[in-house]
């Protein structure tokens, strides 16, 4: 019965796929020096709260440690015996939340919103600007130099800055076909753009004068 | 209670009950797929909607409290448009590839798109194919098929305890599985197949090897453990090509254990299925009057004190009684059921059943669990277990015996032999104290704890120390023994043991008999028996004891013959034919039967009807088939032994491997696939992780 | 009359001013905080009742009234405040510059509301893309625990309060408030039944109610300056001051906070620069976020932009995210890409979301082509009437109104479609008859 249907049903991409995944984790020192204060937030009982707060933590340490920001399959078993979880829970939880990389990426990750506000406002032209500066054909891909992993993701709530474009954590705004090449040239060169808007405009007020907040007490 | 209206009918239903139980109450069927009443309620698939006076939209009714007043319709437009609704969307996604579907003719989703749906689709779009998933080798998988219920998953997290099953991704790209692609750490498995609603886990040693509707169905009971789950054998000709568990909520609720389940295929595999006669040194086939004269000419020359019987674990009743009355009829009293040397004290009943009963282990509030691994050695009443444990209600579990055990439930591990036993009796652990403050607590002793040097001494043990803690009360009894096969307990209330004089397996082993019978009996070493002795083997599988035989008598199975067991708790039930014996064997009793009259002392029973009386005239429990008194304890006085007399060895669990612990499934290429993938310590070594 | 500076609440709206606590106190937070703690918790409610606030994170629930349906006394289990920071509708960025501009309203809000719900303990679940807002709110709480603002007798109120954030990690779903609850204790986000509801069994099975950021940060300074200053805002049952987020095509793309009951017109002219194009270029606007129906122009041209007037016009306030659309713009796409969103988002629990999300999605896919029959635009329609109103939370709901709203005013817009498709390629697919399903 070795094999069957079912057992060999793991095919050829799953393969691949067992490849990347590392053998090994365990947090590291910094890792652990946050463990605590995010334990402390929960109650005793309810440690699995923590579950999402300690997947941050196992995405950071790998981007720290590989470049590539994701959580492998043993960093959830890991992430699973610290909070006292059955592993599929990890593993549920993991695989909901989009954020969670559950494969390795690029060192830089293009998440380009894609949603209606962006795409009334050009975010097509900033997604065909990611494939034309990084040579990626499609959304869920990785550059042939590794540097850039491109993904289209749903609404950033940025929608009065839009188009929007998150570059690992960072939002910036207000782009263009240009400025998002321009930003990433300038993420190829090892530089890091302050996030924000790209034109230079003050957060969310409107471009050019205000309307509003011309008057207000403070500093 | 709480006055509700459904469709015009009035019904009163208790404050906490769902509108889908009041809508049944009031005669109403309501669709459903994810509700299973012994599961927690998901309330996801959303078939079951119902309207709700005054509500703006349907509600689900397997979720939904009821409330004084409620006027609930089943059958409006809202609640058709919702059912055709969710039916079409189920199966916009659906292979419907029923054709091919084992789950064809027993299927939620075909029935009730038949009963609810439409009779056309409007989806255009390319169907969602979804990866078939490894949950090991009982369970096949087809997950195309799969309409997300999660009944897989509470069924493997609340009734298994076993959280392996989830649901990973989110949305339409949801896909239940492990994830990991690993065997289901379960004894339980099988269980998923009956559970999931359409095809997509269904049986895989049963793939495509008939439809439902072929399939011979005859109600039975179990004898693979001694839980007596009530079952249902599907035959087609001569062949048993499925077992499924029959509701009983005193028994098995609606679950079986997979060596119950998965095991059939022992059943057509080494199989004694003509008399075999030992001549110059061999065995050789024979016919039955040859069979029996070979017998006859030693037997009738010994005197009844030489001649011994055993009886095995799988025996039924009938036949047990039969060579109680044959033994009797030569003058023997050497009579034994122990093949594992249990020293089990047979004089009163209480003393050896597990007398809570196991549907009262669910009001039991402390249990104390001494040399048993109860998830393997009756993983139905195991459940049982967990099903108390996470009942809410605190329920504490104390355990001794080895370590590395994963009950499925949390239990302290207070020891590993008769030490912690000691401790306990003297009050010195702390957990004595947890069982008297309870208001009902239990001891379960496996029998393995009394398979040993010092059984009688543990046995007398475990009685003082329920006596102690307050188990033992007019209207509770809480001291329990676990038995491990179907027939052990039948025996015992047969009175099948030493009788007035006679030897017990052990002396019958050391040389005190010269001819010795076994009925089945195959739980020992064969080569214990002294090679003067004389070996009539009756059975049904060639098994390890009748390579030993001088004569060997093809008997029938428990699927092949009318029985009676007796399972742990004391309850007498039936078992029915479903398929003929094999060739040229026959009914245990009948066998018996036989060859009394051959040789001239024809036992008083011509059929079955006789046989039953004589059953009840040994023991009147035999007239209670089904139903199971609720004992209590009032007569503290103990079994034989001296609880000082205990020794101090640890504790060594019985079972060592779940899927290959009797004769048929030791014959059973699915269990021996089993036990190749778990390994014999694979559940084990999860607990320890 | 617009609203003037002096009455807005979100005086750093748009971060002009550093967010610390020194520069917050300057603008008034945390001002008297204990004195409004002293008058009571039967105050505080009272005054949130009579201040007319409706929740801004979409629904409209009134504020004062969900806060007393937690239990007046705890039965030994803890009550809990959690502040929905899920800021995820489409079209919604308001909390994002509520939580990196003044955090400290957000703080002081937390304490007012926890103290007036019984809630010691309270948690900020903020969504996981919102990193760098995160870290601005951590060390606004930082600085107010400093300050003895949180903690122990927080605010030398006499009152205990602990404030924790929690950030998710990429779902819209966690903004439903039982998912939230879910997420918040580890599990996956998927909405509860209800009943039970969070007030009396919410996080970890104790009394809790979410409310979102936005409704939150108004309560101290609805306190401080009363109940009938906020009601003076608005129309009846509408009172207030809202953050608005005007965006797509519009000239000047901003957040404004406005009078409740603004005319659209008036708001996308006075703050976002108006139309691009003018006026009469445009096509149609989402009032509330992406989930609420789109209104054409014509009904553009006078509506108000509160809960009532757009109920009325069969659309909604919704998180008040105005997504302009002008002539040049597709509607068909436009919708057919919140469908993706919607599709994208289904936590996958209930049977319709699931499964019709994706169907509706794909059909939209082929309007937006026109490859598709004119008798599809009415299945279209069936379908998404029967995903409505059949799931456990209102995901599926606001998945399907974009499209209904679309068929509602745009269905002679589709019908073209399929015919030009029709006369490019001919008829879209064989009319086989269909098997049965």
């Amino acid at each position: 019965m070795s094999g069957g249907e079912n057992g060999g049903a793991t095919h050829a991409v799953d393969e691949a796929e067992r490849r990347e995944q590392p053998a090994h984790f365990a947090f590291d020192e910094e890792s652990e020096r946050r463990i605590p204060d995010i334990l402390a937030r929960y109650p005793e009982a309810k440690r699995a709260s923590a579950v999402i707060p300690l997947l941050w933590l196992v995405q950071d340490q790998m981007r720290r440690q590989t470049g590539s920001a994701w959580v492998p399959k043993v960093a959830m078993d890991v992430v699973a015996a610290r909070l006292g979880m059955a592993p599929i829970r990890v593993y549920e939880v993991a695989t909901f939340y989009f954020m969670f990389n559950t494969r390795p990426i690029g060192r830089y990750h293009l998440q380009v919103c894609g949603t209606t506000p962006c795409m009334l406002r050009g975010s097509e032209e900033v997604a065909r600007a990611c494939r034309d500066a990084t040579g990626i054909k499609a959304y869920g891909e990785t550059s042939a130099d590794g540097m850039f992993t491109l993904t289209e993701v749903e609404c950033l709530g940025a929608c009065v800055n839009a188009p929007v474009l998150q570059v690992d954590l960072d939002y910036y705004e207000d782009l263009d076909y240009e400025s998002t090449v321009r930003l990433i040239e300038s993420l190829r060169r090892g530089e890091r753009p302050k996030p924000g808007s790209v034109t230079g405009r003050q957060a969310s007020a409107p471009a050019g004068e205000r309307t509003t907040l011309l008057d207000v007490p403070g500093e | 209670m709480a006055k509700v209206t459904v469709d015009g009918i009035e019904v009163e239903v208790p404050n906490g009950a769902t509108v889908l139980q009041a809508c049944e109450a009031a005669g109403k069927e309501i669709p459903r797929f994810c509700y299973h009443e012994r599961l927690s309620i998901a309330g996801n698939c959303r078939m079951c909607l119902v309207e709700l006076e005054k509500a703006p939209k349907p509600i689900a009714s397997c979720a939904y409290p009821v409330a004084d007043g409620m006027v609930i319709r089943t059958d409006s437009p809202m609640v058709r448009n919702a059912r055709r609704g969710v039916m079409e969307f189920l199966l916009i996604n659906h292979p419907l590839d029923c054709p091919i579907c084992d789950q064809g003719g027993e299927c939620d989703l075909q029935d009730q798109a038949y009963a609810y749906g439409m009779d056309r689709s409007r989806f255009r779009e390319a169907k969602r194919s979804v990866k078939d998933k490894y949950v090991g080798p009982l369970i096949k998988t087809i997950m195309t098929r799969c309409i997300h219920c999660t009944r897989c998953i509470r069924f493997s997290q609340e009734v298994a305890g076993v959280p392996e099953l989830g649901a990973t991704g989110r949305g339409e790209a949801m896909e239940v599985g492990t994830y990991v692609e690993q065997a289901l750490h379960t004894e339980l498995s099988g269980n998923l197949i009956d559970i999931c609603p359409v095809g997509a886990l269904t049986s895989r040693p049963y793939a495509y090897v008939s439809r439902p509707w072929e399939l011979r169905k005859t109600d039975s009971v179990d004898v693979l453990d001694a839980v007596g789950c009530n079952i249902r054998v599907d035959s087609r000709g001569p062949e048993v090509l499925r077992i499924l568990p029959r509701t009983n909520d005193e028994v098995n609720e609606e679950w079986l254990g997979d060596r119950s389940r998965f095991a059939i295929d022992g059943l057509k595999r080494r199989r004694l299925d003509r008399p075999w006669v030992r001549k110059d040194g061999r065995l050789a086939p024979a016919t039955w009057p040859e069979a029996f004269a070979a017998i006859a000419r030693r037997l009738t020359a010994l005197p009844g004190h030489r001649i011994g019987a055993v009886a095995g674990d799988l025996a039924d009743a009938e036949a047990i009684i039969a060579l109680k009355d044959l033994m009797a009829a030569l003058g023997s009293a050497n009579l034994d059921c122990r093949q594992d040397g249990a020293a089990l004290d047979a004089s009163r009943r209480d003393f050896y059943l597990f007398n809570t009963s196991i549907a009262g282990i669910e009001e039991a509030d402390a249990l104390l669990i001494v040399g048993s691994n109860p998830r393997v050695e009756a993983p139905v009443l195991n459940a049982r277990i967990r099903k108390r444990a996470i009942a809410g209600k605190p329920f504490p579990v104390g355990y001794i015996g080895p370590r590395v055990v994963n009950l499925t439930y949390p239990a302290d591990h207070l020891g590993e032999g008769p030490a912690a036993l000691r401790a306990l009796l003297g009050g010195a652990h702390p957990f004595a104290e947890t069982l008297r403050k309870a208001e009902r607590p239990m001891l379960i002793l496996g029998r393995g704890a009394v398979a040993r040097a010092d059984g009688a001494a543990v046995l007398a043990a475990a009685w003082r120390l329920a006596v102690e803690t307050g188990m033992l009360k007019p209207d509770w009894h809480g001291f329990n023994l676990l038995h491990l096969f179907g027939g052990q307990v039948g025996a015992l209330d047969l009175g099948f043991v030493p009788g007035e004089g006679g030897k017990d397996l052990a002396a019958m082993l050391a040389g005190d008999v010269d001819a010795l019978w076994l009925l089945g009996a195959d739980g020992f070493d064969p080569a214990r028996i002294p090679p003067s002795t004389f070996v009539i083997y009756q059975g049904h599988h060639g098994d390890r004891a009748a390579a030993r035989a001088d004569v060997i008598l093809p008997g029938a199975a428990y699927t092949e013959k009318d029985g009676t067991y007796v399972n742990t708790e004391g309850r007498v039930q039936r078992g029915y034919l479903a398929v003929h014996p094999p060739g040229e064997a026959r009914e245990d009793w009948r066998i018996i039967r036989a060859f009394s009259e051959g040789i001239g002392r024809r036992l008083p029973y011509d059929d079955l009807a006789g046989l039953r009386a004589r059953l009840v005239e040994a023991n009147p429990v035999f007239g209670t088939v089904g139903t199971l008194e609720r004992r209590g304890g009032a007569d503290l006085r103990g079994p034989a032994g001296d609880p000082a007399a205990m020794g101090e060895s640890p504790f060594v669990l019985p079972i060592a491997n779940y899927y290959q612990a009797d004769a048929i499934s030791r014959a059973s290429d699915t269990m021996a696939e089993c036990a190749r993938v778990y390994g014999s310590g694979a559940h084990a070594r999860l607990a320890a992780e | 009359m617009a609203l003037s500076d002096k009455d807005r609440i979100f005086t750093n709206l748009y971060g002009l001013q550093p967010w610390s606590l020194h520069a917050a106190r300057r603008r008034g937070a945390w001002d008297g905080t204990a004195a409004l703690i002293a008058r009571g918790r039967d105050w505080v409610v009272e005054e949130v009742k009579n201040s007319g606030l409706r929740g801004r994170g979409g629904a409209g629930f009134p504020t004062g009234l969900k806060w007393s349906f937690m239990p007046k006394q705890s039965d030994g289990r803890p009550h809990y405040l959690v502040v929905n920071a899920d800021e995820s509708e489409p079209g919604t960025c308001k909390d994002r510059d509520i939580i990196r501009h003044d955090p400290h309203l957000l703080i002081e809000g937390c304490l007012l509301a926890g103290f007036a719900m019984g809630a010691n303990t309270g948690y900020i679940y903020i969504r996981g893309e919102y990193y760098n807002e995160s870290v601005v709110l951590e060390a606004a709480i930082r600085e107010a625990y400093e300050a003895g603002l949180l903690g122990r007798n927080a605010a030398r109120s006499g009152w205990d309060f602990d404030l924790y954030v929690h950030r998710g990690a990429g779902a819209y779903i966690c903004g439903e408030e039982t998912a939230l609850i879910e997420s918040l204790e580890g599990k996956k986000g998927m909405p509860r039944l209800k009943p039970p509801f969070p007030a009396a069994v919410g996080l970890y099975g104790c009394p809790t109610t979410v409310n979102n950021v936005e409704t939150i940060a108004v309560v101290p300074t609805i306190l401080r300056r009363g109940a009938a200053w906020f009601a003076g805002f608005g129309r009846p049952k509408n009172s207030g001051t809202k953050i608005f987020c005007i965006q797509g095509h519009v000239n000047r793309p901003c957040n404004v906070e406005e009078e409740m009951s603004i005319p659209l017109r008036e708001l996308i002219e006075r703050h976002a620069g108006g139309v691009r194009g003018g006026w009469d270029n445009l096509l149609a606007v989402i009032p509330g976020g992406s989930s609420t129906p789109l209104i054409p122009k014509h009904v553009c041209d006078d509506v108000l932009m509160d809960f009532d007037a757009l109920r009325d016009v069969k659309s909604g306030l919704g998180t008040a995210g105005v997504i302009v659309m002008d002539r040049s713009t597709d509607v068909i796409k436009a919708i057919a890409r919140l469908s993706k969103f919607y599709k994208h988002e289904s936590c996958g629990q209930c049977t319709p979301c699931r499964e019709g999300m994706g169907w509706v999605w794909r059909v939209m896919e082929r309007m937006v082509e026109g490859r598709a029959e004119i008798e599809e635009i009415d299945v279209l329609e069936e379908v998404t009437r029967r995903i409505e109103g059949h799931t456990i939370c209102a995901l599926a709901d606001g998945g399907v109104w974009p499209v209904q709203g679309l068929i509602r005013h745009f269905r002679p817009l589709m019908e073209e479609r399929i015919a030009a498709y029709r006369a490019r390629h001919g008829s879209p697919q064989p009319a086989l008859p269909m098997a049965a399903e």
